[in-house]
Parts: C-alpha cells; structure tokens; sequence
C-alpha cells in the first residue's frame, strides 16, 4: 500500500522536475520546481522524519520559491503569457554568452 | 544536445535511486551512533526531542556554524540588492487584489503564532528555532507581498537579529565560564516532556528562531523593494 502510494508521489514530482525544465514560461517552472518539493515533504514524513519534512515544506516549497519569484521579478521576467519565441531567443542568448 | 545529457543524467540517477531503494528496507536506517543516542540522549539533556538534544546539546557548535554561515549569506545578499535609495512614491507597485490581502490580514496572526510554538516546543516535539524562524519569516513578509508601498524596517530587523546572534554567543560563553565547555547546557533539565525543561536547549532555539526569522524577512523584503532601477 505504502509503496504504491510513494510510486504515485514520485510520479507527480517527476513531472514536477520535467515540467520545471520543459516550461517556457518561467513563472510556471517556479511553481513546478516547489512541486518536487511538496512531494518530498510527504516522503519524509513516511520516512518519519517530520523535522526534515518541516524543514523542506518551509524551505523548499515556500521559501525557495518565493526568492526564485521576486528574482524573477526583479529580473524582469514575471510575464503570465509569454510569447515562445522571444523567451526561446532569451535562452540561446543565455546559451551563447 | 544539452537536454539529451539532462535527459541522460535524469535515467542514471533514476537507476540510481531505484538500486538504492532495492537495498535499503524503508525507514531503517544502518547507523550505530543513533542507539546510543536514543538510549543516553533523553537523560543528558533532558530534551523530548532527541533531534533537538542533537543540534544544540551534542553539536551547539556545529549551530553556530549553520548561524554563521546564514547570517554572511543574508548579509551578503543585502550588500547586492540593497542599492540604498528608497523606492519612490510614484514607481511603487499597486496593491495587490482583494483575496491576497484578505488572505494576508487572515494568515499573518496565524502564521506568527504557528511560527512561534514550533520555535518555543522545540525542544518537545519535531520542528525547532530553524523552521519555525522561516515560518516566521513568511508571516512578516505577507504584507508586503499585499501592499508593496509600505516597506519593512530594516533597523529593527537587525536589531533582533543582531540581540539574537548575540544572545546565542552569551549562553554559550556563559556555559564556557561556568563549567568549561562552550555551550555546556546550563539551568536544571526539569521534567522531560514539560515546557520549561532541558536547562538553556530552549533559550538557545528561542535566539535561533529570532535570527533566522529577522534575516530571512530581511533578505525577502530587500528582493522586494528594489525592483525600481530597471525601469
């Protein structure tokens, strides 16, 4: 039982991490990457370990993602709807740099 | 080219973890140390929380590090935001929607409260200075993220911090001259299980708790207010 329901959390936090690499709105990768960290939340506290589960919930899933966010924002970058191909020609200018 | 070799990484960490997970029985643990621990730990400090009893009675110094470590991150992270020019009237940002501020004058005494018993039973049940001090960072910066204009002090935010760090440093110090080892717990270790037990183990995530709390709130609201130079 507790494996099938640990197979269902791995499940949501790799698409979790698939979907934080393949986004191209960034906003929404923010909010994919604190997935991962919810789903973990639960597998340390299966794990019995509430004070590392209280620690990644806090963390990972509030704090980490809220500074990913405002330096989004700082950045420039906090768009709702962002049209693919200038975020495309952001990233390779990234790359190229 | 370079999301093949994510891709690639993804599959050689996923075989990984799944021979990983083959080994290992769930939740069972190979150490040694952590029996004598959970057979001695109770009754030398005096704490319910043998995690606690770990951080700040067999590895304080080790805290300490952590602090340090926090603190010239928080610090270092204000040297770049903070620019010092305060944000203009004009440019601020508006105030958010009904349901976030709604949200936010629901939350906060909430949070504050949630924030503060972790921090004060840590030394009774799972939690301690550190998460609670991020849940208390949170609950300070609600209100700016529902009404960016008003703005956080920053004074008072280092003068806790700085009372705290302090106040942590002192304990530890005092525990030096009195018994000869730096951060040797102090005070009686009461009653296992009650509030005011395990000697000076609270004290120290009360200071804990504060630091991190005023830090974190700090380092948030600096990455808030200075988003006025690139427009």
């Amino acid at each position: 039982m507790i494996e099938w329901l640990l197979f269902v959390i791995v499940m949501i936090m790799l698409a979790g991490a698939l979907m934080a690499m393949l986004m191209e709105n960034l906003l929404a990768a923010t909010v994919a990457a604190s997935i991962v960290s919810l789903g973990l939340t639960v597998i340390f506290v299966f794990l019995r370990a509430p004070d590392v589960a209280m620690t990644e919930a806090a963390v990972g899933a509030g704090l980490s993602s809220l500074i990913l966010a405002l330096g989004l924002k700082r950045l420039g970058l906090w768009k709702l709807d962002v049209p693919s191909t200038a975020v495309k020609a952001d990233a390779q200018e990234d790359g190229k740099s | 080219m370079h999301q093949f070799s994510s891709f690639l990484f993804l599959g050689g960490f996923l075989f990984f973890l799944s021979v990983l997970t083959g080994i290992l029985p769930l939740g069972d643990p190979p150490m040694i140390i952590g029996q004598a621990i959970q057979n001695h730990g109770v009754s030398e400090t005096g704490a319910a929380n043998l995690v606690t009893a770990v951080v700040l009675g067999y590895r304080g110094i080790d805290t300490l590090g952590e602090l340090s470590i926090l603190f010239a991150a928080a610090t270092a992270g204000g040297l770049v935001l903070a620019t010092g020019k305060k944000k203009t009237q004009a440019s601020a940002d508006e105030d958010a929607g009904f349901i976030v501020k709604t949200a936010a004058e629901l939350l906060f005494p909430l949070l504050v409260v949630a924030g503060l018993y972790i921090v004060i039973h840590g030394h009774l049940t799972p939690g301690g200075g550190f998460q609670g001090g991020v849940i208390l960072a949170a609950a300070f910066f609600l209100p700016l993220l529902a009404k960016p204009s008003t703005t956080m002090n920053h004074n008072t935010m280092s003068l806790v911090e700085g009372f705290s760090g302090a106040a942590f440093i002192g304990i530890g110090l005092i525990g030096l001259f009195n018994h000869g080892a730096f951060l040797q717990p102090l005070l009686s270790k009461g009653v296992v299980g009650e509030l005011f037990s395990a000697g000076t183990l609270p004290l120290l995530y009360l200071a804990v708790g504060l630091k991190v709390g005023a830090e974190l709130a700090g380092l948030l609201a600096n990455l808030n207010e200075e988003d006025d130079e690139n427009v």
